[in-house]
């Protein structure tokens, strides 16, 4: 797997993500500064990692969105090269036109920063082939602005396509209020483009991979991606 | 020699033809503005009655060079489309001041 994590001013969890991709796939990943305008020849991986790229300033990866990096990342996943965009990540592939619907101020307009439970909607995904369909896994949030939202027919064709990949649920996989933690609709925690190679999520699975932590749910989805790479090669 | 500069500074940049103008963009309705709740709600505590909602917005001013009003507004509708608001969850307004 020749993974590329794309790096913005104000992202803080691409280290995060550089130790797990390297920890999962043994192999270190590029780091893309986002004034580049092409990903490194072979990338067959592209992430987008979380944080506060340019300071939320504006609208949440908005700016980020509009930087000459993205134009790469857009032409790349065109082509289907798999891309993963976690939390702030999701948020930018939002605001590129990558994925629908926008991440809005949570709920309770607090940040949260605590595990949550999501439930694996579907096994049949690059990104989700190390789970079953309706296992919960346990990985950790860390967001102000996770709520998401789109229109109602971009909700309805998300849902009538089977692309709400993670929705926040109760520990034994019910999908309650209670547990939907920032309010978003239909209690969506990530979705995939309509060619199922762009994946966008608020929680933080590149957080949950090493015994150390106690949980290592996150792991699968990593395991997951370098299988199907190397059944794809 | 001093270190005076023998050339006139050039001040022709004031004379240039600009134009303000202003965008605002603001939620769709139907948008849940939990923002705007907040703001609300701090409204009432402190006693400002008679407030029966707020929506919270942005506001962009902005100048433009030229002087010609409609090319102003086209290009403000540009950049509203591009990059100031989100029309997912937001609308705008754009004004030429002058």
């Amino acid at each position: 797997m020749k993974s590329a994590v794309v790096v913005f001013p104000g992202i803080n969890r691409e280290r995060d993500m550089a130790r797990t991709l390297e920890l999962i796939s043994g192999r270190a990943p590029a780091m893309v500064w986002h004034g580049e305008g092409e990903l490194p020849a072979g990338t067959d991986l592209v992430v987008i990692p979380g944080g506060f790229s340019y300071g939320d300033y504006l609208r949440c990866g908005a700016i980020a969105a509009r930087s000459p990096i993205m134009d790469a990342v857009r032409a790349f996943a065109a082509r289907g090269g798999l891309t993963l965009g976690v939390c702030n990540g999701f948020q930018i592939l939002c605001e590129a036109g990558l994925l629908p619907g926008v991440l809005m101020r949570n709920e309770n307009l607090r940040f949260i920063c605590r595990d949550v439970y999501l439930k694996v909607e579907r096994s049949d995904t690059p990104f989700t082939r190390g789970y079953n369909a309706g296992q919960v896994i346990r990985v950790p949030v860390a967001h102000g602005e996770g709520n998401y939202i789109a229109d109602g027919e971009t909700i309805a064709r998300l849902e009538g396509e089977r692309r709400v990949i993670f929705r926040y649920s109760s520990p034994d996989g019910m999908i309650d209020p209670n547990w939907n933690h920032n309010g978003a609709i239909n209690a969506i925690a990530g979705i995939i483009n309509e060619r199922g190679n762009v994946l966008g999520m608020m929680p933080h699975p590149e957080n949950h991979v090493e015994t150390v932590m106690g949980v290592t749910d996150g792991r699968r989805l990593f395991a997951g991606l370098v299988d199907a790479l190397a059944q794809a090669a | 020699m001093t270190g005076i500069c023998p050339v006139r500074p050039d001040d022709s940049w004031h004379k240039r033809a600009s134009m303000k103008a202003r965008v605002t963009v603001t939620l769709k309705t139907g948008i849940l503005d939990p923002q705007g709740k907040a703001i609300e709600g701090a409204l009432r505590s402190l006693g400002v009655d008679g407030v029966t909602a707020v929506r919270q917005g942005k506001v962009f001013d902005i100048e433009i060079e030229g002087s010609d009003p409609a090319k102003a507004e086209a290009l403000l509708k540009l950049a509203a489309d591009k990059l100031l608001a989100n029309t997912v969850i937001e609308n705008y307004r754009v004004e030429v001041v002058r």
